[in-house]
């Protein structure tokens, strides 16, 4: 489990995270929503030490993250694997290269090893016979993949996602959150994506958490979140065309799918 | 004076990080002789032809400025190989080096910088500032020396075929000018002072990098940047150093 209690973090004397407090739980997808903005991705940051905070503690089960120094962090890291906005794949290496990379820095597998491992992490996220292309070469879908196969081929505790379907099709984004889910479930990691699409909110959101300038606003399950008394999550929530002829058609009787 | 101030402080944080334990050898080595075709061997060319010219030059400029019989023929070669061996194969070069090695540095990181590479490396537990950048200091700290020697050989071969060429003088006039009291610690001095720029234009270039924050633009900056401060520490050290090794 991932605590943060209290936490603050300004850039140039202006606020950007103000006593945010939540945990994030165990085997679960975890969502921080948000208007672009609202100090989502500098949480998540804060959470994986990328951002030194200001006050407060980031406790990794326990641990007390945000006190140690690097060395001691690197543990931590190693059971860390995270899914950037923009892939951040390794521009000079190949796919293959690009997931081999952590296992190459951390473990004394054999070649053979590393090349088996590599290979199912691929094929995993659905990546073959792209092995030895270039980011450069891929769409954004394949890239985001091939990030998430980098991301889980140290068998990691915990796995970040942010913004994991920005700038892809609604299919292929509906892919990435299946994946995300998927890969939770099978490995048992302690989840946490940020996003503000609510398409994802609603598929693979366990547990939610609203931020609004800074404030955590709100936090529930997915099956809550259309009941809530929360204006501006309500604003968040309804902001789109559909999700407010819905609304007006059916008042508060939506539900998600299963 | 603060920003200066501050801007120091993180250089020489910047250089603690470099300088820690690396974290696996074998990744490091091999990334360093990645780093020395790419910064080095790649520069084998343009230190070649840049050296040719200046050593052609140099002879020429020489031969019309002593011109007056009292001066013996010999002093052209003399001429050509201390200017060259004392100043422009390492300076120089070095100049040119922050401009095609340094840019390359500070524009290939600070790349990685805006693009969260840099983020993502942090994140696997991987020291970026000492993966990245010890390689390239490395690379460049035992390859630039041999450049520098390149550029002598290359700008006294220069030097000879244009004044036997042009007619200013002849090939054993040059010849026995080249070897007339020939002192070797010029070449030590030479290679110390590439040892030093070769420092100076991978550190600060790296710096300017790493620390980029914004887009593209902010990269180009970046990069504008390393070369002009490598540029004039290279002038300023090279005094200092005269002074400091031939005194």
């Amino acid at each position: 489990m991932i605590k943060v209690n209290n936490i603050s973090k300004s850039f140039n004397n202006q606020l950007v995270l103000n006593d945010v407090t939540v945990s994030f739980e165990s085997g679960k997808t975890n969502l921080i929503i948000g208007r672009s903005g609202s100090g989502k991705t500098v949480l998540l940051k804060s959470i994986v030490g990328l951002h030194e905070i200001d006050s407060g503690e980031i406790l990794y089960d326990d641990i007390k993250f945000n006190e140690l120094d690097f060395t001691a962090r690197k543990e931590i890291r190693k059971e860390i694997g995270m899914l950037f906005q923009g892939s951040a794949l390794f521009d000079s290496l190949t796919v293959e290269q690009n997931v081999m990379f952590p296992l190459g820095m951390f473990t004394s597998k054999s070649p053979e090893e590393k090349i088996d491992r590599v290979n199912f992490c691929l094929k995993r996220v659905n990546i073959i016979n792209a092995n030895h292309l270039f980011p450069a070469e891929l769409s954004g879908g394949m890239k985001k993949r091939v990030a998430i196969a980098r991301a889980i081929s140290l068998n990691p505790r915990y796995l970040f996602c942010d913004e994991p379907n920005s700038g892809l099709d609604p299919i292929t984004a509906i892919l990435i959150d299946e994946l995300i889910k998927e890969l939770t479930e099978e490995y048992s990691m302690t989840t946490i994506v940020n996003t503000h699409d609510m398409n994802s909110v609603m598929k693979i959101g366990e547990k939610i958490v609203f931020i609004s300038d800074g404030v955590k606003c709100w936090e529930g399950s997915k099956e809550e979140i259309l009941d809530s008394d929360c204006e501006l999550l309500n604003e968040f929530v309804f902001a789109n065309a559909l999700a407010k002829q819905l609304r007006s058609s059916t008042g508060s009787q939506i539900t998600s799918r299963p | 004076m603060f920003r200066f101030l501050k801007q120091l402080g993180c250089y020489f944080i910047l250089l603690r990080k470099v300088l820690s334990r690396p974290e696996k050898p074998v990744i490091y080595y091999k990334q360093t002789m990645k780093e020395m075709v790419y910064l080095g061997l790649n520069s084998v060319g343009i230190i070649t032809i840049i050296s040719f010219f200046m050593g052609a030059v140099i002879t020429l400029q020489t031969a019309y400025n002593t011109e007056n019989p009292i001066y013996p023929a010999y002093l052209i070669g003399l001429g050509c190989r201390d200017s060259i061996i004392l100043e422009f194969s390492s300076t120089i070069s070095a100049l040119i080096l922050a401009g095609k090695v340094g840019s390359n540095i500070a524009s290939e990181i600070g790349t990685m910088r805006v693009t969260e590479q840099i983020d993502a490396l942090e994140i696997m537990g991987v020291n970026s500032a000492s993966y990245l950048i010890l390689p390239k200091l490395i690379a460049t700290l035992v390859f630039f020396p041999f450049l520098t020697i390149i550029s002598i050989n290359v700008g006294i071969l220069g030097g000879w075929l244009s004044g036997t060429l042009a007619g200013v003088v002849t090939s054993e006039d040059f010849i026995y000018g080249i070897q007339y009291a020939f002192i070797p610690y010029y070449i030590t001095y030479s290679l110390i002072k590439t040892l030093f720029f070769a420092f100076i234009i991978t550190s600060v270039s790296a710096f300017q990098g790493y620390y980029v924050y914004g887009g593209s633009l902010e990269v180009g900056q970046a990069s504008t940047r390393a070369v002009v401060f490598s540029s004039v520490l290279i002038l300023l050290f090279n005094v200092i150093l005269t002074q400091l090794l031939l005194s």
